[in-house]
Order: C-alpha cells, then structure tokens, then sequence
C-alpha cells in the first residue's frame, strides 16, 4: 500500500459543497495524479470545520495549514507549490482581521484557540462516509465497552455523574432522562434521536451529522442498551439532504460491520436504526409534536404527562434526545464522566457547539466550554463585529430565547446564567447584531417567524402572536401608542403563562427581552415616531437641504416615483407623500444635500 | 468485509486502521513528536531530497520513533542540500546539510534515537516565527 506523506482534507458540508467543494476535490485529485503524487498524497473529503464564513476550506495535514475560499481554479498552484516544493501559498491562508496577517497554520487562529471539541471531535478530521476512519478514531469502541464491561444501570450512572444536559434547548439531565425511560418496563421501547432543528440560523445538528454520523448512531445504540429498547429512529428534516445520505451510507457500513443489527459484538444485544423525515415544522422539535409527526398524525403537542419516557411512540416508552447530545456520549464513556464534569461550570458541565450567524467576522460553527463568556466568543473566536461596527445584541435561542446585550458580555454563558439574563440555551443558534439593526424590528422578525410556526392548535399561540405581531407592526409602521406598550407586555405574559408547549410558552421571549433591554427603542417608535437604528422605513423621512441643493437635477431624473420637483439650479424638494424611500436619491446626489430624518 | 464479533475483534480492526490517520492525529499536536522538515525547493528535489524523505518516513516507522515529517520551501543552504531540519520534542531545531539515505541513517540512530550530534550540522541563520 502507498505510504502517503501528506493528507489534504477538503470541507463537504452542506455551505462548503455549494461552493464548489467537490470539483475542488477532482482538481485535486487529476492534478496530483498529473505531477505523479497521487501516491504520496492523499485527498479526503470531510465534514464542517466550522470555519464557513471563508469557505471552502483545504487543510493539509501534518503541517496543519488552513486555506480559506478556495477555488477550483487555486488548486493547480496549491499542488505546484505547496504539495511539491513545501511552499504554503500565501494569498491562499487565513488573514486574521487584527493584525491582517497571514496565519500559517491553524493551531494560530484565534477562531480555534479558544474551542474544546468534543461533539465536533470528528468533523472536519475524518471523511463521514467512511466507517474505517471513524474506528480508527475509536469508534464503536464506547458501545463494545459498554456491553462488555457494564450493566445498563452502571452506564446510565456514568452519564448522570458526567452532568451531561440535553443540548436541544431544555437542558434536562440525559442521564435522569434515560433512568426514567429505562425503569418504565414494555415489550418494546424506542430511542429517537430529534434532528428536526429549526431555529433560523442554526445548523450544529446538520453539521454534527455530515461530518460525524457515526458517533451519533454509536450513541443511540448506547442509550437504547441503557433503557432497554432494540429500535433507533432519528427523526430528520427532509430539507437536510445531505445529512440524510451521509446517514444512509453510515446506517449501511455499520450494518455490514455487524455494528447495528442482531447481536451486536457477540453481546446478545440487538440494535437497529432506521431514519423518519420530517416537513420541516419548528413545533416538530418539540418531543410529543414530534412524537405525532412520526406516527403519522399532525404535528401537534399534547400535555405531558404522559411524559415520552411513559407513552410515546406507538405508545410505548421512548427516549428522545438531540443530536449533539447523543454526539458527547461516546466520548464520556471512553474518557469518563470525571473527565466530562471537570469541563464546564457547576451546573453546566461539558462544551455547547454554537452556530454563528448575523453581523460577526467569523461566521461558522463552534464549541466551546460552558462558562465562556460572550465577549470570549464574540470577539476572540468570532474575530468581532464586521465592518467595524458596534455590538448590539446577541440572540441566542432563537425565537424562543432573549437578547443578551453589551451588560452581558462578561457574563459565563451557561444554561442557567442565560435564563437568569432573560434569554435561554436554546440548541445554540446566536445572532450577533450591531448598532444598524432596529430591536424592535428585530422582535418583529422573530414573532412573523413563530406565526408562521405556530400550528394553531392552542389559542394564546395561534391568536396572541398574531396579535403581538400586528401590534409590533403598527409600531414599526409609527401608529404604536403607550396604552399598546403596555397591552405587549400583558399579552407576551398571558401567551407565556397559558401556552401549551414550549412554542408557544417561549415565543413572546424576543418581545419581552427586547423590551426589558431596548425599552427606549421602543418609546423612540412610539413618542418620537423615529427608529434609532433607521431600519423601520415608515418612520424615515428623506429631505433635501436647501442650502446644500444646487439644483442639479440629478435626484430628479433618478427617482423612480417621480417624488422629487425643483427648477434647474433652485433647490428641490420630496414630496414625502410619494416618496418610496428607495435611497436612489441619496447615491445619485454628488452634493450631499441629501439625508434621512 | 468481515463482520465484528467483539470487542477484540474492534480493537484489532481499530489497530490495522490507525496507520490510515495517525498522520492527521500527529498534525494535530506536532510538539510532542520527532518534527522533521525536508527542504523541498528544486535545488533539493534536483539533489535528492525526495528520496530521503520517502527513506525517512519508511525507516522512522519501521524503527518506531514517532514523527511528524513535512516538506518546506528553500532553506537557503542550497550548496548543502539535501538539507533537514529535525525538532526533537523540547529543543532547538537542528539542521543537517548534506543528506542522503546514508546520513539520514546516521541522524535517526545517533542525533533521533540518543541525541548525539552528528558531522554535516549546518549553523542555523534564520529564526522560526511561530
């Protein structure tokens, strides 16, 4: 067999592959054939780095050189120089955006320097669609382990003293959830793994499965030894195709390694997995909408109790835990819980992987230890605001979660401490906002988002939001008065209070967080009928300065209404009646006699 | 492919695997191994260096000794070339000009294994920017 001397590992996740991804890998691979080093240098295609804010991403390994955004047509120079002659390719690596110099390798970015990978541990490491590789990095080694050396109880009890809690949003305790289902005896239980993630700009889940399948399938087989179930089904959204394939391939290799199937490792344990596909519902993410969906019904909540671990699936006990929760389980059983709990802060042990997204430098995907604080990960690892700008706020949550703003910034982010600052885990989506973005608009945003979601079911839910939403309206629109203020924030707190699942009992979070922090945004729309941030357009009003007008006629001739009049070299004016406040004006104008009030 | 029956079957299957990644797992934390740069400009490639190098991976191997090995660009010793610089866990790097299978030989017994020094150390002109 050829002893290569060099791997180079090209990112195949969903943001990478539209980029062009694959043909940079049939690049590679013709031009090293071309040069005779198709031997001595391998390609592997691999999951997320997380980095996909420059993507597509090429690291050659043992020097651990980190391209960003490489093209296809990069690929003939990175072979000539850097794979023949040991030349890295300068315009090619990463440039930190303090000190715009070129970093060599990635062991110097201060993306990765702050991160502890444990659910990414192999992406972007190993290729997903090869289970030699993912036993190689001691895979299956966790579930041989465990049905070789403990009893289900022993390993529930290392997953209770890890301190792991379900990543997906609540932060339950898996270990507590996996006794519960475990002690409810039936002639079959099930083990569901929720990858129905739906947070707007969220995609840890997604990544987790394109880059490391394997650890999750592992995990569920582990779970169901625990409580008892011989049946897997992950519950994934149609619109990850990706995901589903890596998963399909993934299911197959551990079927033919004997891995899932009758008797696993000669154990007399029996495991298998199949896969379910969901239309994409927010509310599917909650357990018992999900629960619905499988079976086949409308994806709607119903009480708990009967909570999922009592009567689920067909009714019988099944245990549903996300995705990157089942990722961390294999790792806690090979390293132990001792090792996990020592990570983290008291009551949040471990990493969260967070998705970021909005006005940030680095926008990608991340994990780090619980108890970094925002700036930690905003600033070093996201590399700050983009364009210079100033921070605002930070959404984490999603719809469901607050706005965490500058008072926060040194606050440990952990499930409880974000609770206490109004907002909550939620699976780890964080949009980072800036000093342009309007906090009312913002709200609004979200609450269109959970109208849309909601699955009208409940009347708080189905009515309130829709009320809260119109009331947001009216406000961006400058119609808002006190008295609506004031009938937000009851609403949110009934809609709160009477709610019957997660949805709809967190949807009026962002308006109430919004609230409690930008309150003078709100009194700006309201009073002052002025959005501070100039995002609300009802509410802007484009005047020209008659001392700066010469009246060229140039704003004239551009707007598209024909809102602006004037003589030839006297001042003009818009009609702010017809006014679309399209902006043509203002770029066209050489004199800057133009502004927005 | 056949199928794994147990845990010593896992383990056996897990070590026969290892070899396609160790190079990955290395790069991750090069400090802790033998670091090896084989100076690979066309001055080198003309005198021979990829024949060392390849000599080097196989033997270092063969002989147990964990190391990290990749090409770099000129050295700017071209009169000595093939020229390598070798990083043993905790010292200075050392460069040795000069190389061919028989020296590289002599480096991994004497310099890798005990850390005795050996002729055709070139003294070294540059500084590494970490």
């Amino acid at each position: 067999m050829a002893k290569y001397k060099m791997h180079v590992l090209v990112c195949g996740g969903t943001g990478c592959k539209a980029s062009a991804s694959d043909s940079i890998i049939e690049k590679f691979k013709s031009e090293l054939t071309a040069k005779g080093l198709d031997n001595e240098v391998q390609v592997i295609l691999t999951g997320c780095f997380g980095f996909c804010e420059k993507g597509p991403i090429v690291k050659v390994l043992p020097d651990n050189t980190f391209y960003t955004q490489v093209k296809p047509e990069d690929v003939a120079e990175i072979v000539a120089e850097h794979l023949v002659k040991g030349r890295k390719v300068n315009r090619l690596l990463y440039v930190d955006p303090k000190s715009n110099e070129h970093v060599s390798d990635s062991k110097h970015m201060g993306f990765y320097r702050k991160q502890i990978r444990i659910a990414l541990r192999n992406c972007g490491f190993i290729n997903p669609e090869n289970i030699d590789e993912y036993i190689a990095r001691d895979g299956y080694y966790a579930i041989g382990k465990v049905l070789k050396e403990y009893t289900p109880a022993q390993t529930i009890d290392i997953i209770k003293k890890s301190g792991l809690r379900g990543r997906g949003g609540g932060g339950f305790p898996t270990g507590l959830k996996w006794e519960i289902a475990s002690k409810n005896a039936a002639d079959q239980k099930y083990v569901v793994c929720n990858a129905d993630e739906g947070d707007p700009g969220a995609f840890m889940d997604r990544s987790v499965l394109e880059g490391d399948p394997h650890s999750v399938l592992e995990a569920m087989a582990i779970c169901g030894y625990c409580i008892g179930a011989t049946k897997g089904v992950i519950y994934i959204r149609a619109e990850y195709p990706l995901a589903i394939t890596r998963l399909k391939i993934a299911i197959d290799q551990a079927r033919e390694y004997g891995l899932l199937g009758k008797d696993i490792m000669g154990s007399g344990f029996d495991f298998d997995i199949t896969l379910r596909y969901g239309a994409g519902a927010f509310v599917c993410g909650e357990e018992t909408s999900l629960i619905h969906s499988m079976e086949g019904l409308r994806g709607e909540p119903t009480n708990k109790p009967p909570f999922p671990a009592e009567s689920g699936y067909l009714g019988k006990p099944t245990n549903v835990n996300n995705v990157e929760t089942f990722a961390s389980v294999p790792v806690i059983i090979l390293k132990g819980a001792e090792w996990f709990a020592s990570i983290g802060t008291e009551k949040s042990k471990g990493t969260k992987v967070f998705a970021l997204a909005g006005k940030i430098n680095n926008v990608g995907l991340i994990e780090v230890p619980m108890g970094t604080t925002l700036r930690e990960v905003i600033f070093e690892i996201g590399g700050g605001i983009k364009n210079g700008k100033k921070f605002k706020a930070a959404q984490t949550g999603g719809p469901s979660g607050g706005c965490l703003t500058e008072k926060h910034l040194d606050t440990p982010i952990d499930f409880d401490n974000l609770i206490a600052a109004g907002s909550m885990m939620g699976s780890g989506g964080m949009i980072v906002m800036d000093e342009d973005d309007c906090m009312v608009s913002i709200a609004k945003f979200f609450l269109d988002f959970t109208v849309e979601e909601s699955c009208g079911k409940c009347a708080p839910c189905r009515i309130g939001n829709k009320r809260l939403y119109e009331i947001l309206e009216r406000i961006t629109n400058g119609e808002g008065t006190m008295e609506e203020l004031e009938r937000l924030r009851n609403l949110s707190l009934v809609i709160k209070d009477t709610s019957l699942c997660g949805l709809g009992q967190t949807s009026p979070n962002p308006v109430l967080s919004t609230m409690d922090n930008f309150y003078h945004e709100y009194l700006a729309h309201v009073n002052d009928k002025k959005c501070p941030a100039g995002q609300c357009k009802s509410l802007m009003q484009y005047v020209i300065e008659p001392e700066a007008c010469v009246g060229c006629t140039a704003c004239a001739r551009n707007c598209p209404v024909n809102a602006i009049t004037g003589e030839r070299k006297k001042p003009h004016v818009i009609d702010t009646a017809i006014c679309i406040k399209c902006g043509a004006c203002i770029e066209k104008c050489k004199f800057n006699a133009i502004s927005i009030k | 492919m056949a199928k794994i029956k147990s845990l010593d079957d896992l383990r056996m299957m897990k070590e026969s695997l290892q070899s396609k990644i160790n190079l990955r797992e290395k790069g991750e934390d090069p400090g802790s191994h033998v670091q090896i740069k084989v100076a690979m400009a066309t001055c080198g490639i003309a005198s021979g260096a990829k024949t060392v190098m390849e000599f080097m991976m196989e033997e270092l191997e063969k002989r147990g000794i964990e190391s990290v090995i990749t090409q770099t660009g000129c050295m700017g010793y071209c009169f000595a070339e093939p020229t390598i610089e070798v990083k043993l866990p905790g010292k200075e790097p050392v460069v040795f000009g000069y190389v061919d299978n028989k020296k590289a030989d002599e480096i991994i017994e004497k310099y890798i294994k005990n850390g005795e020094l050996v002729d055709g150390i070139i003294p070294m002109n540059y500084e590494t920017i970490e």
